[in-house]
């Protein structure tokens, strides 16, 4: 009696253990596709591939966030088939196969009631620096300004550090650190003394963009060159894409893919690469 | 050898390898974590990492004080938190309250502590942080809210071994005091306490130790700034904090210094678990009659 009921339960552990072997080997065959990356990349890459699903119903794009830092390292290590980014590539992670998929400007965000519409690049970066610390002189209000940053990762932190702060100056250390773009909108959004800064496409009703010397940010702003906070959305691969791979990349650059995402905010790139 | 010593020594075997296996696990972590993480401690300077202000790992600066002191802020304001209001729910479940009462209540004491600290997090978040920010200033991401939060936390460790702290000594020295005429609050403070203060003192450290290990709730309601506080109404940074953020992308140097304030966070709990061991064993030679 009790050698059978031993024996049955190896049967069960192993049988269990044959079936999660053949449930994990179905994704590595290549019927799973992980993209991950830039969380202003993310809810993008989301509609990208909710469309492609539909269309192809034995493929799975699997989406992830965890910033572009992470993205990019994802692709290296073969973590992910496809890295995303939201900042250009620094010459250490060159030996990746990089695409440009859109376009996104950068918009520098505030609470809907902050009496206040437009700010000089300067100013901007002066308040980001630490340098002012005080609404006083700008809308009046005697409160301290609550600037709300992304962390060190973040491909929009870096876009951001490379086009406001430059080189030389760092975002100030009393600055709030979040780790996503949705939840900077979420803090300003809240917040009525907070300013941060997230992808152009995820700003909505319930927070401000300001308007950066003069030029509002707004996609048409950013097709004639005025709006000048643009940075590209890569898609990253170790090598040439092929396979599925290749197939969700082509529909991402296809009209059908770039139509989808201009209707959310995005830049569409042009035809190629 | 009959056949029930040979299943006997079969069973005794199967046992000690799983023991033995847990214990491996901890002794391949620890040795995983220190062997990543002292290296860089010595290359960067000892003094320099646990004393440096200054976080900023693309310029290679490391400096870990920051997020030291905020740990230590944080847990510390979870502490006048959650040891008043621990102590004294236990001290009324043991004392002051009917058995029914307390019937209901210890159980719903210990599923609060099945809650995950992500929903601890997300209530902070949208109910504790927008309260602060209002009602007493600042960006309402702080130490404060996260102290709030860590606070309520810990309070299912601190009540439920406190209470069996109290409920472990001897109902004679309840008996033996009130019969001498004392009031409930008097053998309470008088006796009670003192008698069960290694086992509430251990429950204090156990508290302590999951306060300074928790991170998901606390980055999600500190605000994460690295710099020291100046106010508990300032938005801070714990060790734990640090590494949860930068974890996913750092790279080299970045992710040993990581690691390296993994092996401070190792240190400090292993010595909170110690104590919290030590002081409780000494308990259970203290139950005896002075």
């Amino acid at each position: 009696m009790k050698n059978m009921k031993a024996r049955s339960l190896l049967i069960s552990i192993l049988t269990l253990l044959f079936a999660l072997a053949a449930a994990c080997s179905r994704g590595a065959s290549g019927t799973q596709v992980v993209v991950a990356g830039s969380t202003s990349v993310q809810p993008f890459a989301d509609r990208w591939a909710e469309v492609f699903m539909q269309k192809h119903p034995r493929l799975v794009i699997n989406v992830q966030g965890g910033g572009s830092s992470a993205g990019i390292q994802a692709a290296k290590s073969g973590a992910a088939d496809i890295g995303t980014s939201s900042r250009e590539l620094k010459s250490d992670e060159k030996d990746l196969h990089q695409i440009v998929v859109a376009r996104d400007g950068l918009a520098v965000i505030v609470h809907p009631s902050l009496p206040l519409t437009n700010l000089s690049l300067l100013q901007v970066k002066s308040i980001f620096a630490g340098e002012i610390n005080n609404w006083r002189p700008l809308t009046g209000q005697d409160r301290p300004i609550d600037v709300v940053t992304r962390e060190e990762g973040s491909g929009t932190r870096g876009a951001f550090q490379e086009m406001v702060m430059g080189k030389k100056t760092r975002i100030t250390r009393y600055a709030i650190v979040e780790d996503s773009n949705g939840t900077v909108r979420e803090i300003v959004s809240n917040d009525p003394y907070a300013i941060g800064y997230i992808s152009l496409g995820l700003v909505n009703a319930r927070v401000k963009a300001l308007s950066l010397d003069g030029v509002t940010a707004a996609e048409e702003a950013i097709v004639r060159g005025e709006y000048r906070l643009v940075r590209p959305f890569l898609f990253l691969t170790k090598g040439l894409p092929a396979g599925p791979v290749r197939d969700f990349i082509d529909f991402v650059l296809s009209a059908e893919g770039q139509a989808l995402i201009q209707k959310e905010g995005l830049i569409p790139v042009k035809e190629g690469r | 050898m009959s056949k029930l010593d040979r299943d006997e020594r079969l069973v005794k075997l199967a046992l000690l390898v799983l023991a033995f296996s847990a214990v491996a696990i901890l002794v391949g972590i620890t040795v995983f974590i220190f062997g990543e993480g002292t290296p860089i401690m010595f290359k960067y300077g000892l003094k320099k990492f646990l004393l440096g202000l200054d976080w900023y790992p693309s310029e290679q600066s490391f400096g870990l004080l920051p997020m030291i002191i905020g740990s230590l802020f944080v847990t510390f304001g979870a502490l006048v938190i959650g040891v008043p209001l621990g102590l004294a729910c236990a001290i009324f479940l043991t004392e002051f309250s009917s058995q029914r009462v307390r019937r209901i209540l210890k159980p719903v004491i210990e599923l609060l502590a099945g809650i995950p600290s992500v929903v601890y997090g997300f209530i902070g978040v949208v109910i504790l942080v927008p309260f602060i920010r209002t009602t007493l200033g600042g960006p309402g991401l702080s130490v404060l809210a996260a102290s709030i939060i860590l606070g309520i936390m810990i309070l299912p460790t601190i009540i439920s071994i406190s209470i069996d702290s109290l409920q472990a000594v001897p109902p004679s020295y309840r008996e033996g005091s009130l019969a001498l005429g004392t009031t409930r609050w008097q053998t309470t403070r008088m006796v009670m306490i003192p008698a069960a203060r290694s086992g509430i003192i251990a429950s204090i450290v156990l508290g302590m130790g999951r306060a300074v290990g928790e991170t998901m709730a606390v980055i999600m309601v500190a605000g994460n700034a690295i710099s020291i506080p100046h106010s508990p109404l300032a938005p801070v940074r714990t060790l734990t904090s640090n590494i949860a953020l930068e974890m996913g992308y750092a790279a080299g140097e970045h992710r040993e210094a990581l690691f390296a304030t993994g092996v401070i966070l190792f240190i400090i709990i292993m010595v909170l678990n110690t104590v919290a061991t030590v002081t409780s064993r000494r308990r259970k030679g203290e139950g005896r009659a002075p």
